[in-house]
């Protein structure tokens, strides 16, 4: 399904104080698991970080259908591959901009389970304090800014990130994730000429999942080939098996390789779907069964697990263990949220201004 | 003491005063810069950034597409990345195309975030009608902004304030919107050189009073000036204040006025129906009910989009005239 990358002139680099040049061998060190890609070693650490997504994401479902967790929860279940592969080549000098399906970004991030439980349940010990939920995680350290719930609202805040990055000269890439659902947005339009403008060095990855909630993307786009239309912007841009978490990792390589040298933002379509409804509001009646279980043969986890055992490399006892791990991790996150603190009501009036009670330092 | 020492007041215009404002802005700190359309080469929409280009250069004076959702979000990242971003945008008709970043993102995120992350952005825009621009061009809708938590709103009318209140606005950790009234623009005085800084908290008694209170903002102050330059004449002294900082009201300068003229007229060139005006009227009935002789007079825009034609649109704003009309019903 790996589309070739389309050629195109691109434009002069700007010139900028530092210089540019590849990625550094200690951001890669830094991102990377112990194991080099490409290696049986490399493809444990894949399906591991990928199950652990699904497991997360799993008991939330327990947890909500208990009435444990509330609000709109957005499951990320099938397009796990997008998140985990990305984040491969992402350093923890880059910033992150999200959606509100948005737990398994936040885990490849490197969000403790823990913390993102506890937002979940409204807790102090949550990642945004108990204000955001599901929907808005936040985690400043870890430059992750946030599930943002309007569709295509997050990616003008990701032409600025990257914007001062480059005033600035940073080496850095903001990686920002949305949904087919955008390109019918104007502030997808807007970012995508501001930033190929700008030469900005932002990593858009699309997560095209075929529906916008209920509408199928060819009830809502005139267009569907959602990388022709980007390039038209003067990006570099195409279509990836978003199933295959190795062929997500070899795409995200070479566009954030080409963003890092400062060659201006590229779009990456991932060819993804989600195996669960568009939220657990949603009764799902709008596509038939047999297509979702059509896409649950191409299981990002069942995938990459075939393609192991193929090679001799799944070793169905470690497997075993991994998934115990997982296991206990989501138990423990469970049970810490179960007792996390909750947020005193007084405090109701927190971090709404820089003068608020509660706020901790000014920028 | 030879004449040399004597610094002379310094004459200008708003717009020179706010550009000089923004020059000394961009020249004190190497994270501000400023961003809109046509800001550069154009010299702004209204000629306040004329020059700053050529002396700042392309990267501090950035052009930008005709695209206020994607400008404006950009400037809330690059604030939440450490700069300090001033970003113009042409009218606040204009800005409802940036409404979602302004309310969802830049109000929102230190909240949502449970204070992790703060926007220290500044949002320039002119608001307002008396030019004949009709009803795209013409709106005053701060008192909209005024109503959303997270944000701070400015509104300066004097020359001084023009000149002083950009420091306080980029001081701020948070969004600061900044509403200049079309119609100031050209208006000239001269600048105190003593006066280095504002204090942009409070509202400003501009002209003390002893019978009846006017409160204001914008480009309503220079018509209740004149308001109470025309009372006077008649034996009626009339207080104007002021409000300077939409959002948060400083309501102790209101209350305390109202306490002593125990009259008051509120001045808003937005409409009349869940204006300021009425959030003000609100505050006076809640906290200085007691204070009043009279009921509180509120004189605001007709309930009709701007119109084009001269005299159409003067008979939609606030005049002089109707100022001293509200006076002579609460004073008679």
């Amino acid at each position: 399904m790996s589309v070739a990358r389309p050629s195109r002139t691109r434009k002069t680099p700007a010139p900028s104080k530092s210089g540019r040049k590849p990625t550094s061998s200690k951001d890669e060190a830094s991102a990377r698991p112990p194991s080099a890609h490409g290696t049986a070693g490399h493809r444990k650490d894949l399906l591991q970080a990928m199950l652990r997504v699904r497991r997360f994401e799993e008991r939330c479902v327990e947890l909500y259908s208990a009435a444990k967790i509330r609000g709109f929860v957005h499951l990320y279940i099938g397009e796990e591959a997008v998140a985990v592969g990305v984040n491969e080549y992402l350093t923890p000098d880059d910033a992150v901009v999200s959606t509100y399906r948005e737990h398994g970004h936040a885990l490849a991030r490197g969000i403790p389970a823990e913390a993102v439980m506890a937002e979940m349940y409204g807790r102090t010990t949550g990642c945004s304090g108990g204000r955001g939920g599901s929907m808005h995680l936040f985690d400043a350290a870890r430059r992750f800014y946030g599930g943002n719930a309007i569709v295509a609202g997050g990616l003008p805040l990701a032409a600025g990130l990257a914007l001062a990055d480059r005033m600035r000269g940073q080496e850095r890439v903001t990686c920002c994730f949305f949904g087919d659902g955008a390109f019918a947005e104007g502030e997808f339009h807007e970012t995508a000429n501001l930033a190929a403008l700008g030469q900005l060095p932002v990593l858009f990855i699309c997560e095209n999942n075929l529906y916008a909630m209920g509408t199928a993307l060819e009830r809502h786009e005139a267009q569907t080939d959602l990388a022709m239309r980007s390039a038209s912007y003067g990006m570099i841009a195409w279509a990836v098996d978003g199933m295959d978490v190795e062929a997500v990792e070899q795409a995200t390589r070479k566009a954030v390789e080409g963003i890092r040298a400062g060659t201006g933002p590229d779009l990456l379509e991932m060819r993804t779907y989600r195996f669960r409804a568009h939220s657990m509001y949603d009764p799902d009646r709008y596509r038939h069964k047999a297509e979702v279980e059509r896409w649950k043969e191409r299981d990002p986890i069942l995938l990459l697990a075939e393609r192991m055992r193929d090679n001799g490399e799944l070793d169905d006892k470690e497997l075993a263990r991994t998934e115990r791990r997982i296991g206990r991790e989501v138990d423990h996150a469970v049970e810490a949220a179960e007792q996390g603190p909750q947020e005193p009501v007084d405090h109701l009036l927190h971090h709404v201004t820089g003068s608020s009670a509660g706020t901790v330092g000014r920028p | 003491m030879s004449s040399s020492d004597v610094k002379q007041p310094e004459r200008t215009t708003y717009r020179e005063a706010m550009r000089e404002a923004l020059r000394e802005a961009l020249r004190s700190d190497d994270r501000v810069f400023l961003m809109g359309e046509d800001v550069g080469r154009y010299g702004g929409c209204f000629g306040v950034s004329l020059g700053l280009l050529e002396e700042f250069g392309p990267e501090r004076v950035r052009d930008t597409p005709l695209s206020e959702s994607a400008f404006v979000g950009a400037g809330i990242g690059a604030a939440l990345a450490g700069m300090r971003p001033i970003v113009e945008i042409m009218t606040v008709n204009f800005s409802l195309l940036a409404l979602d970043q302004i309310l969802n993102n830049a109000a929102t995120l230190r909240h949502m975030s449970g204070g992790q992350l703060a926007v220290p952005l500044v949002i320039r825009m002119t608001t307002g009608a008396g030019r004949q621009l009709a009803a795209q061009h013409s709106h005053s809708l701060e008192g909209w902004y005024a109503h959303i938590p997270g944000i701070r709103v400015l509104a300066p009318a004097t020359l001084q304030d023009a000149r002083h209140m950009l420091p306080s606005a980029l001081a701020d950790p948070d969004p600061v919107l900044i509403f200049e009234h079309g119609s100031l623009y050209n208006v000239s005085g001269e600048l105190p050189s003593t006066v280095q800084t504002v204090d942009a908290d409070h509202a400003a008694i501009c002209r003390p009073g002893t019978d009846i209170s006017l409160i204001t903002y914008g480009g309503s102050l220079p018509k209740a000036l004149a308001a109470a330059d025309e009372l006077a004449t008649g034996g009626i002294s009339a207080e104007v204040i002021d409000l300077r900082t939409l959002r948060p009201l400083d309501h102790a300068t209101v209350t305390s006025s109202v306490a002593r003229t125990h009259r008051a007229v509120v001045i808003d060139e937005a409409w009349r129906t869940g204006s300021l005006a009425a959030e003000v009227s609100a505050r006076i009935a809640e906290d200085a009910f007691y204070d009043l002789d009279a009921p509180v007079e509120r004189v605001c825009s007709a309930e009709v989009p701007i119109p084009y034609a001269r005299q159409l649109e003067e008979a939609a704003l606030p005049q002089t005239a109707d100022i001293v009309a509200a006076v002579h019903g609460a004073v008679d």
